[in-house]
């Protein structure tokens, strides 16, 4: 039988905040353990939460720019669970009244475009962190009170690489209002499958599996690909599908069943009595909503539009909002737009993958970059040279004119020295002479060689070529 | 008159990990339904027009600034832990 795969994604996203949601402790990822807990985080008795109004507002941030509608009022509930993780034995969420609703993100997936629908955005708080061994468990609650938000989809997406298009939307997208680090290495980005499957044309929806532990979005789209998979042969053979947890194992491409679900999944939600109700005003709505920036797609298409930027060129430049700036600032610096593009998605990218660094993390400016690109335009150092001066503007950074003057690296492009230097170089290599007078093309290239390596690759290669062609002639 | 039955209080020991054997099941349903008995006479209290109240004040958009401190440290954090190691909590293990 034919199916159709139904995939809902959760996505958990920590907002960097300088303290946590409910206590005044520092929020910050990779500390010694324990070392940023207060009594509030270890679930003492007798503390009370204290809503950070920064996490409030970066929740309702990321939830205009995923254009979801604002909560007026909303209240916080109480989600009850045991285990160690959770101190207090309930977790502080948002269950009928979220922060945001009915939102959408556009993708495009092999040239489709197809949008899809966010069910919820709510604020919640997130667990201590477990490192299981043989003989018990060990709990670090510096991650206990971290502001999250949990962004639901609507069951709206029915490939993995929709999947795939999804996550990284979603990703840029709260990149770009600067609520997370959105680092899924960090942990600061997780999320979860929900996943059935169901024959073409039927309209109800199959019992459903949980797919989590998926530390990448190329094992999202992996672990659903391998999940329809494992469900479709099920149906076949006539079993039934368990609403079960199960996670994504990579080494083996399979999932894993984590436990069934079934009453166990009773959290007992009830409102917070602990934290008054939230009233949201049309005004503080409005002074967020100024905050967002012009986000990834609008950008795309401008950068399309407006600078005629190849539309592959604009989607990855537009990734990052730092990437995207370091772009426009280049180009408002004098650079060629396509030139520019070039360099940040050649070179600049290959570097920052290397090196795994972000582009605000490397010392070279943009006008560094957008005079470099000018040394080329006006022939004062050659494209080969190039490369040398902007591993330069990279590592250390500088003035790449001032950088290009004292190693002495400017082009040569005095017909008079190169015409002395190509008669030397015609002199010491005959044969290639002989060679490319009988129609031996390779021949030029080689002693267009010779006369780079006689001047460290700085005489300009178009007159080369040309003085080359003229000597030789006279031979 | 709303029962709590033996199933109700085996789920909540459950969900709570409390250990607890049939015969107490039998014996707190018994007991528990008296009390919810007891408590129901408040459902005949007439209250049209009255607000559900959830919490104790009518505050609302109570809020704190953004601003960060530390103040215990770990070794105080983990001063009344029964177990401890590598400045971490440590528990049974309850992986299933």
């Amino acid at each position: 039988m034919k199916y159709e795969t139904v995939v809902g994604i959760e996505v958990h996203v920590e907002l960097k905040t300088k303290s946590k949601i409910f206590s005044s402790s520092p929020n910050i990822f990779g500390e010694e353990p324990n070392t940023n807990v207060n009594p509030k985080d270890l679930g003492f008795p007798g503390t009370l939460p204290l809503l950070n109004e920064e996490a409030v507002e970066f929740g309702m941030k990321a939830a205009m720019a995923l254009n979801c509608d604002i909560a007026s009022e909303t209240i916080f509930d109480r989600k009850h669970y045991f285990y160690p993780d959770s101190p207090a034995a309930y977790q502080i969420s948002q269950d009928k009244q979220p922060i945001g609703e009915h939102g959408w993100i556009d993708i495009e997936v092999d040239g489709e475009k197809k949008r899809i629908g966010i069910e919820r955005i709510h604020l919640e708080e997130d667990a201590g962190k477990l490192t299981h061994s043989s003989d018990g468990s060990l709990v670090d609650y510096n991650r206990q009170g971290t502001p999250l938000i949990e962004i639901v989809s609507d069951p709206d997406i029915n490939t993995p690489e929709e999947a795939y298009a999804y996550l990284e939307k979603l990703k840029s997208i709260i990149q770009y209002t600067g609520v997370s680090d959105v680092r899924m290495e960090e942990g600061s980005l997780r999320a979860d499958a929900n996943i059935s499957i169901r024959p073409v044309g039927e309209k109800k929806l199959g019992t459903k599996t949980e797919l989590k532990n998926l530390n990448s979005f190329a094992f999202v789209r992996e672990g659903i690909r391998e999940e329809a998979k494992r469900q479709e042969k099920m149906l076949d053979k006539g079993e039934v599908i368990q609403q079960e947890t199960r996670r994504y194992d990579d080494k083996i491409k399979k999932s894993v069943l984590m436990r069934i679900k079934g009453d166990a999944d009773d959290y007992r939600f009830f409102p917070d009595p602990d934290i008054p109700p939230l009233h949201i005003d049309e005004e503080w709505k409005e002074r967020v909503r100024k905050e967002i920036p012009e986000l990834p797609d609008a950008r795309r298409a401008r950068y399309i539009k407006e600078m005629d930027l190849p539309a592959y060129d604009a989607g990855v430049i537009t990734d990052t909002i730092e990437m995207a700036n370091f772009f426009e600032e280049t180009v408002e610096a004098g650079a060629d737009v396509k030139q520019a593009s070039n360099w940040l998605m050649g070179d600049l990218l290959g570097y920052m993958n290397k090196e795994l660094k972000e582009v605000q993390e490397l010392p070279i400016k943009p006008k560094d970059l957008a005079k470099m690109i000018e040394l080329i335009k006006d022939g004062t150092i050659s494209s080969k040279i190039a490369k040398d001066v902007f591993t330069y503007l990279v590592e250390e950074g500088g003035d790449p004119e001032v950088y290009v003057k004292e190693k002495g690296l400017v082009q040569i492009s005095d017909e008079g020295e190169l015409t002395k230097i190509v008669g030397e170089v015609l002199d010491a290599n005959e044969q290639s002479v002989t060679d490319f007078k009988e129609g031996k093309g390779r021949a030029l290239g080689f002693l267009v060689g010779q006369v780079m390596k006689a001047t460290q690759g700085q005489a300009n290669p178009q007159m080369v070529n040309k003085i080359l062609k003229e000597e030789i002639e006279k031979r | 008159m709303a029962k709590i039955t033996k199933e109700q209080i085996l789920h909540t020991a459950d969900l709570a990990t409390l250990a607890i054997s049939e015969e107490e099941a039998e014996m707190y349903s018994t007991q528990l339904t008296e009390i919810i008995t007891f408590t129901e006479k408040i459902q005949n209290i007439n209250t049209d027009g009255v607000k559900p109240t959830i919490y104790g004040s009518d505050n609302d958009n109570v809020l704190r600034e953004d601003n960060a401190k530390r103040t215990i440290t770990q070794e105080e954090a983990l001063k009344n832990a029964p177990s401890k190691e590598d400045g971490q909590f440590k528990v049974p293990s309850i992986m299933e």
